[in-house]
This record gives C-alpha cells, structure tokens and sequence, in this order.
C-alpha cells in the first residue's frame, strides 16, 4: 500500500499504539498524525511519557501502530512484513539513542560496520563506508577502540557514524543528548545540524530539552499524553 | 546475513562467554564420547569375534560332499528309493575340484588329509594324528601366537606340533624346534594289472579300482607299504587349528597339505570306492572350499548345489551373531544417546540464558536492520558450532576411552598369560556419524532458544537493563 507522499519523508496518518497492562488499556500515541519534509529536522518534545519515544519507535519500524498508517516513501509500514519492516530498518533510516547502544565487545570499527554486514554490503566496500562515517563524526583514529575506551561524547558519535554508515534518507534520534553534559550535547546538536544540512538528511529527533530543540530543529511538534498538542515552526514555538 | 558474517559474529559471541560456552560444550563433547565409547566397544567386540570366527576357517568355508555323502544334521534317514538314486550321484573328483576353484569367490579348494599314525622320536614310539594344513591356514588366528614358524613352503618336510603332543615329546616344548622327528605310516601302492602278489598287505585284488593317482596301469587293488619319512619341527602351536568343518581340528602333528597328500595314505574311501568299482580318477569323501568372506558363501554355496554336490556351511550362524551385535550396539548406542540428551538440555538453558543476558543486544541487532531471520539464524550458529565443536571433541574423548579399556583390558589379559586383544574400534562412519549426530542434535536443541531470540521485541529489548 503507498501514499501521496508529496515530499514527505515519512508521514503519520491518525496513528494510535496502545499497550494493555494488567487489565488496563495504556494508550501510548493516540490519533497522531504528522508529516516530516525530505531534509527536515523536527524536533519531537514532551515530558517524560508523553509519547514520543513510542512515536519514534513507530517512525523507526521497531514497533506497528494498533491503528493509523505510517508512510517513509511512500510505503506504509503497518502493513509490512517483519522482513520489510528489517529492511525499513536497515536502509531507510538510522538511528541513535539516548543510551548510545554500542556493542561493548565490539570496537568502534567493528560497531560501525555492523549495520553494513547485517545489510549485506559487499565486504571489499566496508571499509571505505566505515571510514566515511568515522571521518564524518571525526573519530577516525579511535577506530580500535572499545566504547568503554571512548567518552560519552565519542561513544554517541560512533553511534551517529554507525546510524550513517548504511547511508540513509532518514535519521531518527531519541534523546541524543540525554546522557551528555551540556557542551558535548551541544557538539552532537552541531553535527546533527551539520548532517541535515551537508547530507539534506530528514532529521527525527526526540527530546525534552525545548532550549535545544528551538535552537537546532527547523520545526517542533510538541506531545503530551500521547496526543500530538503543538505544531509549528521552532522560533514559532519557543 | 551473509554466511560469512553470521560465523564471525556467532564465533565472537562463543568466545566472549568463553566459560559458559566451553562448559556447554563439554557437556555435549562428554555426551558423544560416551555414546562413541559404548558404540566403538560394540563394534570392537563384534569387528574381534567376527575376526577371530572368520579367521577360525569356520565362516568363510563351504563344506563340501557328494550327494551321497550328504544327510542334513539331524534330518531323518532318506528312503530307500532316494538312497538308490544317491549311487548315481556325481563324483567328488579332482575334475571337480578344479571345477570348485574356478566358482568365483572361491579361494581354494583342499580335501581332508588326517590320519592316526605312529611317530617316532628319541627313539621312542609315539601315536597321533596327523592332519595336512594349507597355506591358507598361515592366517589363521590358531597360528597367531605360535612358537617357531609357519611351514616353509608347501611341500617342506616340516612339522608344527600340537602343544599338548609337544608336552608328550619334552617338557621344554620350546626345545622341540629344529629336532627331527620320524612318521611311519601305510602308503597306498597300486598293483599292476596282473600282480597277484605283494610285498605288504593288499587289497581289492578282484575289483577293478585304483583310488591313487597313479600313472601305472592299474589292477585296480592297492596294496599298503610301510613307509618312514623324516620331519623337521619347526613350530609349537598353542591353540588347536580348526579349519573347516571337522577338517585338520583335532590334529596333532601338522604338516603341510601338499606333503600329506603325496604320501598316498590309505584312506576310509578307498576301501568303499574299490568295492564300488571306482577306477581312474581319486575321489574324495568331502572337499573343503575357501570362500574370499563371509559375505561370499551363501553365493558359492548355491554355485556348487547348482553341480549336484552336497554343500553345509555355517552361515546361519553368522546371520545369527550379526543379529546379536546390531541388538548389542543399538541399546549401548540408546545408552550413550541418554547422555547427550542431558548435554542437549544444557544447549537450551545456555542459549536461553544467552537470550536473557543478550537481550540487549538483539535489541540492537533488530534497530539496526536485522531481521527475525537473522537473528534465528545467528543463535542457530551458535549452537551449530558448540555441537560441531563438541562433536570432535566427544568423538576424541571416546577414543581415549576405548583406548584406555583397551589398555586395562590387555594389563588383565597379560596376567591371565592371554594375548591381548583389541577392545574398542571406531571406524570412520563412526566418527563422521558422532559428529554430526552432536550438530543435528545441537541444532534441534536451539531450535526454540533461537526462535523465542527471533520473536523478542525490539523495543522492549532495548528497554531492557
């Protein structure tokens, strides 16, 4: 099934994910619908259990809406197999977290080609991919390096070059600056910002710091409860 | 996933929790070398009374009589009008032997030369029998652990003694070797056609016979000459030799077939083939035929009822003993498949711990682009290789078992003053067998830790601390 897309990188239409818990009905994103711009950068704000990780998850392919379409596009991600939704995962967009999620027993090289093994990217093309996104993140002489070895900093750097590595159209971000004192977070906001201006990568990015949202992304939709609240351009909402 | 990668990051996980997985694998190593060990004792015990009944002549013989000779064991006695019919059965000649040889499959085809006869050594007189023996019995397990040698050659004037006649000669058996001693014995002479006179004892001096090989023309009588023939002994054998059926068994004093047949010993036939009016050819009571196996002598069997001769093999027997060992070997086999079903069940709890441990990061895994498949795929490996691993190494434990039951075996038979035997055998089916019982089985162990890895979540995975 495919949408009018019209420019749209990814697109949700009347999106609701509920849980049930016990016997109660938890209704995480309710009736949600938004549409990100090919090289937008959106900012997705809320207090804690407003959402809009559980939206981003949705973006991402990690987890199916119980109602409402998602377009990335063009193709509607409820109705894809777990095969198709792994490929949505594996070329159409990257993502980072709060937490990093490296592979302790990996180093930086091995964490950032990961994704091009599970891609099945020819393996005389690795290492030039890898050195590509290390370059871009500037970490290339910590190749063999541990993320124990590496500073929070470094270490959400390596996982914004292992989100690049398999090259893109859409960058979901949940939290990145989460775990990160505040001048490293604002070197990682500049090299989001950097990437979505340089690569005319559409940015998605979870966060609940609103100083930074309306400083980096172009546009801030706001949630609360799990409904969509605000809307608009960042200096608009800020 | 391609292959490739999928081994390297199965084998990256295997070595990170290196403890936990070389346990796991010694679990499954310790099963398959327990089911190696029983079954390698099966076979080596099958593979040592095969060898030593094959060997025994008993098993790759056909014994072979004229249909007149031939009652089955046991049977009734035939009716007259079938006896009558039997006089007319075909002939046990050496036109016959020489047709038995060409059967395929046959190896050789000798008759039964024994007889009782008087030696003597020292100078003193001692009686006995004496049984011709091929070179084909130089295999035989009775010669083995033999003291001194085997005959020379076929017409050696040589002797191996019987142990027990040996202890008849001298106490040191073992002196016995390189004396002489003297064989006496009766030599068939035939008459010529008009003698009416000899020099021994004759017979059949009014039926034409001549049972002899023999280019003198023939009266059909023979008479019996005194004969003395010197024999060297060059060999003491231990256990007594039973080639064929009822064949050089019970001999004590052996010499080579060919020798025993050149000296023209008068034979129990003789008499009966002279009175029958048997002339020309020899014929012989029975002939026993060597088949190349076992497996050979139901085929060979069947060749020589099909020339109208009376045939009794053993081979029922063998049918019998393999039943046995299969029977022998498939509950020693359940016995050791016991223990790798318990190292089964320490496949499952590691790589369901795994799962616990690594939810993480096939949390990951799945945000980065794998799919359910890959990660099924990936645990699947995993247990692949601890089964294949754990495979060789049980296969290598099993062996040094065998070897070592061997080892004691034989510490025991030396003091029993027995030659030592080998107890375990694990042939290449076996190994190749083992090894990939331990993956299949490893591999049916992962099925559900793999596919419940596959089902997780990935958000709730990744929620995971």
């Amino acid at each position: 099934m495919t949408g009018n897309s019209n420019g749209f990188a990814i697109r949700t239409e009347r999106v609701s994910r509920q849980y049930a818990m016990g016997e109660a009905l938890v209704h995480a994103v309710e009736d949600v619908s938004i549409a990100v711009q090919a090289g937008e950068f959106v900012a997705l704000l809320g207090s804690s259990g407003s959402g809009k990780s559980t939206l981003l998850n949705l973006l991402a392919g990690l987890d199916r809406p119980t109602s409402g379409a998602i377009y990335a596009h063009d193709h509607n991600l409820a109705e894809m197999s777990s095969q198709e939704l792994a490929y949505h995962r594996s070329y159409t967009v990257g993502m980072v977290f709060q937490a990093f999620n490296l592979l302790p027993r990996m180093t930086l090289e091995e964490n950032v080609e990961l994704p091009l093994r599970l891609a099945e990217v020819d393996r005389a093309e690795r290492p030039a991919r890898v050195r590509e996104a290390v370059e871009r993140v500037s970490l290339a002489a910590r190749l063999t390096h541990r993320p124990s070895e590496l500073s929070g900093g470094e270490q959400q750097r390596a996982a914004l070059a292992r989100a690049l590595v398999n090259r893109p159209t859409i960058l979901l971000a949940d939290e990145p600056t989460g775990n990160l004192d505040s001048v490293t977070g604002d070197a990682i906001m500049h090299l989001l910002q950097e990437i979505n201006r340089n690569l005319r990568m559409t940015i998605v990015m979870v966060t609940h710091d609103r100083v930074r949202a309306a400083r980096y992304a172009h546009r801030i939709i706001t949630m609360r409860d799990g409904k969509l609240v605000t809307e608009g351009a960042s200096d608009e909402i800020a | 996933m391609k292959l490739r990668d999928l081994t390297e990051l199965a084998a990256r996980n295997l070595r990170e929790a290196v403890l936990r997985n070389s346990l796991t694998t010694l679990g499954i190593a310790v099963g398959v070398a327990s089911l190696v060990a029983m079954l390698s004792l099966g076979v080596g015990l099958q593979e040592l009374a095969s060898t030593r009944l094959s060997r025994s002549g008993l098993f790759d013989a056909v014994f072979v009589t004229t249909q007149a000779n031939m009652r089955a064991f046991g049977a009734p006695p035939r009716p007259a009008a079938e006896r009558a019919t039997t006089q007319a059965a075909r002939k046990l000649d050496d036109d016959a032997r020489q047709q038995l040889t060409g059967i395929k499959n046959v190896v050789e085809v000798y008759p039964e030369v024994r007889f009782p006869t008087e030696v003597q050594f020292e100078g003193k007189p001692y009686m006995t029998t004496v049984a011709g023996i091929p070179a084909s019995a130089r295999a035989d397990g009775a010669f083995d652990e033999m003291k001194g040698t085997f005959f020379s050659g076929s017409e050696a004037d040589e002797a191996i003694l019987q142990i027990e006649f040996a202890r008849d000669l001298s106490r040191q058996t073992e002196s016995l070797i390189g004396k002489e001693l003297v064989l006496r014995y009766a030599e068939k002479e035939p008459l010529p056609a008009d003698s009416s006179a000899t020099p021994a004892a004759t017979a059949g001096k009014t039926a034409p016979n001549d049972s002899a090989a023999d280019d003198a023309p023939a009266s059909g009588g023979f008479s019996l000459v005194p004969r003395e023939m010197k024999l060297r002994i060059i060999g003491v054998v231990e256990t007594e030799p039973a080639t064929g059926f009822g064949g050089f068994g019970r001999g004590r004093l052996l010499i080579p077939l060919q020798i025993a047949q050149n000296l023209r010993i008068a034979q129990p036939t003789d008499m009966r083939e002279m009175l029958r009016g048997n002339t020309g050819k020899p014929t012989y009571e029975s002939l026993t035929v060597r088949v190349s196996s076992p497996k050979a002598v139901q085929g060979v069997e069947d060749a020589i009822k099909g020339m109208g001769f009376g045939t009794f093999s053993i081979l029922d027997a063998t049918k019998n003993l393999r039943l046995f060992f299969t029977v022998f070997d498939l509950l020693l086999g359940i016995f050791g498949s016991l223990a790798l079903t318990v190292a089964s069940l320490g496949i499952i709890n590691t790589l369901v711990m795994a799962i616990l441990e690594r939810r993480r990061e096939i949390g990951i895994l799945k945000a980065l682009g794998a799919a359910d498949r890959d990660v099924r795929r990936l645990f699947f490996a995993e247990a692949g290789a601890m089964g294949l691993l754990g495979g060789v190494l049980g296969v290598a434990i099993g062996w040094l078992i065998g070897r070592a039951l061997t080892f004691g075996t034989n510490v025991y038979l030396a003091r029993q003053e027995l030659p030592p035997i080998d107890l375990s055998s694990i042939p290449w089916w076996m190994v190749v067998g083992a090894i990939a019982f331990s993956f299949f089985v490893s591999l049916a162990a992962g099925m559900y830790p793999a596919s419940r890895a596959a089902r997780l979540n990935p958000v709730e995975a990744l929620r995971y601390e």
